[in-house]
């Protein structure tokens, strides 16, 4: 909780104020010495969180209904600008003199951590808010026109995914525990609600309970976890259990690898690794599509950023304990994602499982815990980012009013109707299976790359071979849009002109961003690769003491 | 090498990557053409392959005929983190094989029209060909796998959408067994990469001279990346055991797809053992000799048989086509020179044979509407000059002396003879086999009193007769002639010969050609000689890249 105490000693004493406080205080009021706060650091969660609260507040005082896509349009420039608000941060990580224009002349260069080493600001953690904030954004413009569809438009959905994202935002940055379980809470409640958002479907609301329940109970063993890990080391600070254990070799570690143990099912579930999936189907399957693009991406991220802080960064020396449980994961997700993917025959079910396949893989690229293995994380969950959007976006569509076609058969004849749909969900599909000049291929190559490099090469036979059982399940969806039929040669029936899919204009700019990317790193892999390289987490310790418990005043 | 490989670099046109891009940008044009002008479709899409076939031929004409190493080599990088470069060149074994894409693709284009939908079914042609061109020219091990890997994608939707009868399943199998073979392949090229450190002070590359180069490669690993390689490319040739989607392809697939199908994509499994296989891991190469001698002959013997049996005749040339691509890896594995050079001849003219026989079936599938042998008749009576194409295509394939077919498969047999002798005399009878599956089925089909349905059979037209023609032409004139082939892939093969002599240590040939045991010393002071000549070459290449640049 030193956060909150800190927060409120500053604005005790004095607004926003970079300084830490020192003046004079009336002796009647204890001294409370808060720690420094870099709030260029906290700038990105800050505009996302007063983003949400002012839209929330502003939508309940207009009086009439707001002009069209206003919440979107909103929501949209908040993402953006917490994404631009961090690019400083990384000009400052990575120590750039001048940023375009602007010269960048912060106090140091590198990696920092503030709030009393709260909140730890490195390559990777900028890369990821970054990213969560690029996924809030595409989403939002999902949604404006799925919410008007559907006859839902309020600014609900959208002030949950900003705070969602803002306890993303905080995972990624966390270099506490405490920091990390805030985010994965903050993250999760608002997910469980925007789950259950789709009030005329009761999937949706069987949705929220289902993941609420489940999700509450995962955050409880991570919570568990802590509680264990602080026992053991005698900190939640992650700088200083790493400098605890360089320090001291515990006799008996049986705490330290229970909580180990506990965190690790707390996020595990949140990437929805197997054996902790069982959730994601069914919640794919109810949640509003929009929100499960957002699931698929930010939530995913959040997630991960919170496995690579806690576990490759600061239990490193632990691997051989935890990075075979990883390896086994991986292997699990890889495996049983593609092959139960295979049977369904819901689309949205279909991806769910195609998720975890793809979250097997992601932790294939954990298990290497090698700086190639960050960085070949940071351009999984990237690309991933705008490969699932960008199809749960023509999923959206193709759901048409209801939201509720979503059968194999839905897709038949896709490409008769909608030539430029079926195209995209093409590339989307097959960028997800791991085909060449798109970012998924080479997603998957560095993942692969990492594994090898870490010795681990059953691994990486695993995940390609599992990777070909999972392109069966795309060729599926692909074999519906364009082959339509089965193997008698029918193709059915001519779909006609009325089928043709109305694309709102915000989808459109989703599916052509999307696209874009996915191509464009698919040839041009170095773009990305590079800043992911350069997007190593880092924990160092702030120059400023860590908090001190509030001096007791003395009474005279 | 490096030296004669940038030694004959043009700094004019860069021919090759003209091979690529000219049908990319064919494809992209089809696929801006709106559909409500469907003759467009196919004007580019003959344009472009014709384009393309003329500066494969360039390209021919321009070759080098004496020098073994890499020519028209164009490398840029592409993925500098990982030394990724986009890096082509030809040389004697690729060479014909390109000149096989440019020819073939025009070919097809010309013998079948789609039934439906031509945008679609033209873009993915051409799309095809030029993954065929990347993957027959690339130099780098990644380029190499990405064209490798691409040209499943068209084919897919070729099969997928514009074949016949169980289409889709057809298409998902062949797509699903290539990508099982490509994911160990991936793993095997990643392995090697990490493995070799062949790049600048030790880093990744997947440049595949400067990982030859390197020779930093264990034993042990060499013989499991050889593996992981070998299972994709035999799904691909396909050797036997990993062979059943052909069958299920061929049937189902648009005769062009056919075409291309057997024409060339065929090669590619044989071509990757041929450069990757054997280059790359000469010591494994030797070990797995007689392992993968077994297997081509198994296939060569088994698909003969299998292809007796069949009563459907896309089935059966499907089923030749294993028997004849195991000619090639029994070629490849013979480990000498008769034998490698027999076996990029046999690709080039089973490319060839097999391309006519199946724009024959396509012919005759137009007019017939079924390839079943039971229902088809006493053709020859009222299609004489399809009967007398048929024959001799027919002929060639079953390796008649005088036409293309025969040369390739003597020169196999002939180095696996030396080599491997049982080996041979088993394959030998695979050539019987051949004539045998072929003449009755040829024999049912075309002797005899046509009855009813057959009776109406029309002869060939104009047209078809004149996409005949060249195919015709080439068929007599390699079996008659083929030095002018012979003289610009030896100087290759010999190279690759040299490089697993050198590599293997007690590597040689138990035999001579004239049958006289072989002389140790003599191949001890040759092999001396040629690290002499390695280890002078070794140096230059520091020169040899500023040239290059």
């Amino acid at each position: 909780m030193n956060l909150l105490t800190s927060v409120f000693a500053q604005s005790g004493g004095q607004l926003i104020a970079p300084a830490p406080v020192s003046g004079e205080v009336s002796e009647a009021v204890a001294q409370v010495t808060g720690p420094a706060v870099d709030w260029w650091g906290l700038l990105p969660l800050i505009i996302l969180g007063a983003g949400a609260l002012l839209l929330l507040t502003v939508s309940s005082l207009l009086r009439k209904r707001a002009p069209t896509s206003f919440y979107a349009i909103w929501t949209v420039t908040v993402a953006s600008a917490a994404a631009i608000s961090a690019i400083p941060l990384w000009a400052r990580v990575q120590g750039w003199e001048t940023v375009l224009w602007w010269d960048n002349t912060p106090e140091s260069f590198g990696p920092f951590s503030t709030v009393g080493n709260m909140v730890g600001i490195d390559g990777f953690s900028v890369f990821l808010v970054i990213t969560i904030c690029l996924a809030v954004a595409l989403t939002a413009l999902v949604a404006d026109g799925y919410l008007r569809r559907e006859g839902l438009d309020g600014p609900s959905l959208y002030v949950l995914m900003m705070l969602s994202a803002a306890g993303g935002v905080m995972m990624a940055t966390a270099n506490d525990l405490i920091m990390v379980f805030l985010g994965l809470e903050t993250l999760s409640i608002a997910v469980y609600v925007l789950a259950a958002m789709h009030l005329k479907r009761a999937q949706s609301q069987e949705a929220g309970l289902k993941y609420f329940v489940l999700g509450s109970f995962s955050s409880s063993f991570f919570l568990y976890g802590i509680a264990m890990i602080y026992g053991a080391t005698g900190s939640t600070n992650l700088v200083a259990i790493k400098d605890f254990m360089s320090e001291v070799v515990p006799v008996q570690n049986g705490l330290l690898l229970l909580g180990l143990a506990f965190m690790l099912v707390g996020l595990a579930f949140k990437v929805s690794a197997v054996p902790f999936h069982a959730w994601s189907p069914d919640v794919y399957d109810g949640a509003p599509t929009p929100v499960v693009a957002f699931m698929a991406s930010g939530v995913k991220i959040a997630a991960f950023a919170g496995i690579v802080r806690i576990f490759v960064l600061t239990f490193d020396n632990y691997g051989s304990t935890w990075r075979p449980i990883v390896y086994a994961l991986a292997i699990l997700s890889m495996v049983v994602g593609a092959a139960l993917a295979i049977v369904q025959s819901d689309v949205k079910r279909m991806l769910a499982f195609s998720s975890i396949s793809h979250a097997g893989f992601i932790l294939m690229a954990v298990e290497a815990a090698s700086a190639e293995g960050n960085a070949a994380v940071l351009f999984y969950l990237a690309t991933y980012t705008f490969m699932v959007v960008g199809t749960f976006t023509i999923v959206t569509l193709v759901g048409r009013t209801g939201d509720n076609r979503h059968a194999l058969r839905d897709y038949r004849g896709l490409a008769r109707t909608s030539p430029a749909l079926a195209a995209a969900l093409t590339v989307f599909l097959f960028a997800q299976a791991g085909i060449p000049f798109t970012a998924g291929f080479f997603a998957k190559f560095y993942a692969v790359i990492a594994a090898v490099n870490a010795s681990a090469i059953p691994l990486a036979v695993i995940a390609m071979v599992s990777a070909v059982i999972a392109a069966f399940l795309y060729l599926r969806l692909v074999v519906m849009v364009f082959m339509a039929g089965g193997d008698d040669g029918n193709d059915g029936p001519v779909p006609k002109r009325t089928d043709r899919i109305a694309v709102p204009a915000g989808a459109g700019l989703v599916i052509g961003i999307c696209l874009v990317v996915t191509i464009g790193y698919g040839l041009f892999p170095d773009a990305l690769v590079a800043p992911a390289r350069e997007g190593q987490p880092a924990l160092v310790r702030s120059a400023e003491p860590a908090v001190a418990a509030p001096a007791i005043p003395t009474t005279p | 090498m490096a030296v004669s490989v940038l030694a004959a670099e043009s700094a004019g046109f860069p021919i090759l990557p003209a091979l690529i891009f000219v049908p990319v940008l064919g494809a992209i044009i089809i696929a801006l053409i709106p559909r409500s002008r469907p003759e467009l479709h196919r004007q580019v899409a003959i344009v472009t392959g014709l384009l393309t076939f003329v500066f494969a031929v360039w390209m021919l004409v321009q070759f080098e005929t004496g020098d073994p190493g890499y020519q028209f080599v164009v490398s840029q990088t592409w993925v500098e983190s990982l030394d990724i470069k986009f890096f082509l060149g030809v040389d004697g074994i690729s060479l014909f094989l390109v000149v096989l894409t440019g020819f073939l693709f025009p070919i097809a284009l010309f013998a079948a029209k789609p039934d439906n939908d031509p945008k679609g079914y033209y873009a993915w042609l051409t799309l095809l060909m030029a993954g065929c061109m990347g993957a027959f020219m690339a130099l780098d091990l990644f380029l190499f796998f990405l064209m490798f890997e691409i040209t499943l994608v068209p084919l897919y939707m070729l099969i997928g959408k514009w074949g016949h009868g169980r289409r889709v399943y057809a298409a998902t199998k062949f797509l699903l067994y290539t990508m099982l073979g490509s994911a160990f392949m991936l793993v095997a090229i990643v392995s090697l990469a990490v493995l070799a450190k062949a790049g600048d002070g030790g880093a990744i590359s997947f440049d595949f001279t400067k990982i030859i180069a390197s020779d930093s490669l264990s034993q042990s690993a060499g013989r499991w990346l050889f593996l992981g390689m070998a299972i994709a490319f035999a799904v691909k040739v396909p050797a036997f055991p990993f062979h059943t989607w052909l069958p299920d392809a061929h049937t189902e697939a648009p005769t062009a797809g056919s075409i291309d199908l057997a024409g060339i994509l065929l090669k590619l499994g044989t071509y990757g053992f041929l450069r990757f296989g054997l280059e790359l891991f000469p010591e494994a190469a030797v070990w797995f000799a007689p392992v993968m001698l077994t297997i081509a002959t198994i296939g060569i013997i088994y698909g003969g048989i299998v292809a007796a049996m069949q009563k459907n005749l896309k089935r059966l040339v499907a089923y030749s086509s294993l028997a004849h691509m195991g000619f090639a890896l029994m070629g490849i594995f013979a480990l000498n020179v008769e034998g490698i050079e027999g076996s990029v001849l046999v690709m080039i003219n089973h490319g060839i044979s097999t391309g006519a026989l199946f724009i024959l079936l396509g012919f005759l599938y137009q007019r017939r509407h079924t390839y079943e042998i039971s229902s088809l008749k006493g053709i020859a009576k009222v299609a004489p000059v399809f009967a007398g194409l048929f024959t001799l295509v027919m002929l060639s394939s079953i390796g008649l002396p005088g036409l293309n077919g025969f040369v390739g498969e003597f020169l196999v047999l002939l180095g696996t003879f030396v080599s491997n002798r049982w080996w041979a005399v088993v394959a030998t009878s695979g050539v019987i086999i051949a004539a045998l599956y072929l003449l009755w089925a040829y024999q049912r089909v075309f002797n005899g009193e046509p009855d009813e349905e057959n009776a109406t059979f029309p002869d060939l037209k104009l047209s078809e007769r004149l996409v005949m023609v060249p195919l015709v032409i080439l068929i007599v004139f390699l079996g008659v002639y083929p030095k002018p082939v012979l003289d610009r892939i030896e100087p290759s093969v010999q190279r690759v010969v040299n490089r697993v002599e050198l590599q293997v240590e007690r590597y040689d040939q138990p035999v001579t050609q004239d049958g006289r045991e072989l002389d140790r010393s003599a191949i001890d002071a040759a092999a001396e000689k040629a690290r002499e000549a390695r280890d002078g070459e070794a140096k230059e290449p520091a020169v040899a890249t500023e040239v290059g640049r």
